[in-house]
């Protein structure tokens, strides 16, 4: 790891006057994958300024048609809170996911998609769910957000506060792991709303998380798995590596994607026996 | 150099440190507590495992500054004086180990599996938690019998070992 300068920011408009006035100045939250790439020297910022110490910045609040959950909530937290696990049954799954248990008890929300990894799990719910990131400046909807790999919206001393998920009448998350990293190879998240319903796809995209126009078509039809058989994504785009082709990964985006809808066809089909 | 202030195994420790200090490295190197290993320094192996506010968390991939005014518990800080804490002891009692390199890390996170998921765990789960801790002697068969067994006893520790967690 290369030298830095150490930054404990007390508050967010610290954090963000810290961010403007040092030179190549880098925000920590859990440091789960800042950490590991400053180790690699990949990323070697001249300033650190660790977010960890800001108070409110993790909570979790219901509202009627969503939720917001702060930046600094962990994936643990998400994973185990009461207000996520009834409101959005396939969001604290997803966290439930991420990594393992002692990543996900540092590993934090506004981190992840502040990364924005290719294979990071959050993309793409905050995606399917229409999400709408909440920084120090502005909103922005996630379809806004996610602009290429390890790359967003977020303007330099920009920080993320919050995110609101809007709730789904049907969701799930369905994820192939590389089998050593335990990565998403491909994940797939599917969310029906009242309109509409998003597709949408980490883990295999060249460019990051993306959406799949042609199954949210067939899926407003009719919400079942049977919806996409037939249906096929293009390789074109997607990552080719040796854990697995670019063909393979655009089949396995179909396989996942039935089993995300049938998921939360059953997922509601046992809440209405309740 | 910066200063930081945390607990370590109930002690309260001051230290002024490189910026870059890595958790792991303030308890081998400053504090000579080595029962808390380095496999691959990746957050892969899970060989680092310590409690943070009563948290597994991996010190290898966590700023010592990032630790600030936190209480941490090392491997070094789960026996009553001879006494070994019940995890420990069926570790021992079940040969959860051989070379004993990722023997802390498993009992940290096999303790920290308990305050989660509770006393009675059944295989399925103990080996879906240690997703995070790898083994290379085992094969892991006697470290998830030592961990449902640690579970158990646990529940049944005398009072003065529940008290102190």
């Amino acid at each position: 790891m290369y030298n830095f300068i150490y930054h404990r920011a007390a508050g967010l408009r610290q954090a963000q006057h810290m961010l403007g006035e040092f030179d190549d100045a880098k925000l920590i939250a859990g440091g789960q994958s800042l950490l590991p790439m400053m180790k690699l020297r990949l990323a070697a910022p001249a300033n650190l300024v660790d977010l960890g110490k800001i108070a409110g910045l993790s909570d979790i609040e219901p509202d009627v048609r969503s939720i917001s959950i702060g930046a600094m909530a962990t994936h643990f937290e998400v994973h185990n809170s009461a207000v996520v696990q009834e409101a959005l049954p396939a969001l604290a799954e997803l966290a439930g996911m991420i990594g393992e248990p002692a990543v996900r008890h540092r590993g934090t929300l506004g981190g992840s998609i502040a990364h924005n990894d290719p294979t990071a799990d959050y993309p793409a719910a905050c995606l399917a769910l229409g999400a709408t990131i909440i920084t120090t400046e502005r909103r922005i909807p996630a379809d806004a957000f996610f602009t290429g790999l390890f790359e967003t919206a977020l303007m330099p001393d920009e920080i993320i506060t919050a995110v609101s998920f809007p709730l789904a009448e049907k969701a799930a998350y369905q994820k192939f792991r590389n089998p050593a990293s335990r990565y998403a190879m491909v994940g797939v998240f599917v969310a029906k709303h009242a309109s509409d319903v998003r597709v949408a796809i980490t883990g295999a995209g060249a460019s990051g998380v993306f959406r799949v126009p042609a199954f949210e078509e067939a899926l407003q039809g009719r919400f079942s798995p049977e919806a996409l058989e037939g249906l096929t994504v293009s390789a074109d785009g997607l990552t080719g590596d040796l854990h697995a082709s670019a063909p393979y990964r655009a089949h396995l985006i179909g396989v996942l994607a039935r089993r995300a809808v049938a998921a939360a066809n059953e997922r509601n089909d046992r809440s209405d026996e309740l | 150099m910066p200063t930081v202030s945390l607990t370590v195994n109930g002690n309260p420790v001051h230290a002024d440190i490189d910026p870059r200090t890595l958790l792991v490295q303030l308890l081998r190197e400053n504090l000579r507590l080595t029962g808390t290993r380095v496999g691959c320094d990746t957050s892969q192996c899970g060989s680092c495992v310590v409690h943070m506010d009563g948290k597994a968390v991996k010190s290898c991939t966590v700023l010592t500054l990032q630790a600030e005014g936190t209480a941490i518990t090392t491997i070094e800080g789960l026996a009553l004086g001879e006494t070994l804490h019940p995890m420990q002891q069926a570790f021992r009692d079940n040969h959860g180990l051989q070379c004993g390199f990722c023997t802390s890390g498993m009992i940290m996170t096999a303790v920290d599996m308990v305050r989660r998921k509770g006393h009675a765990l059944d295989d399925h789960t103990i080996r879906r938690e240690l997703e995070g801790n790898l083994c290379r002697c085992t094969g892991y068969h006697n470290i998830v019998k030592s961990i449902a067994a640690g579970a158990r006893a646990m529940e049944s520790a005398d009072p003065l070992r529940r008290a102190a967690e």
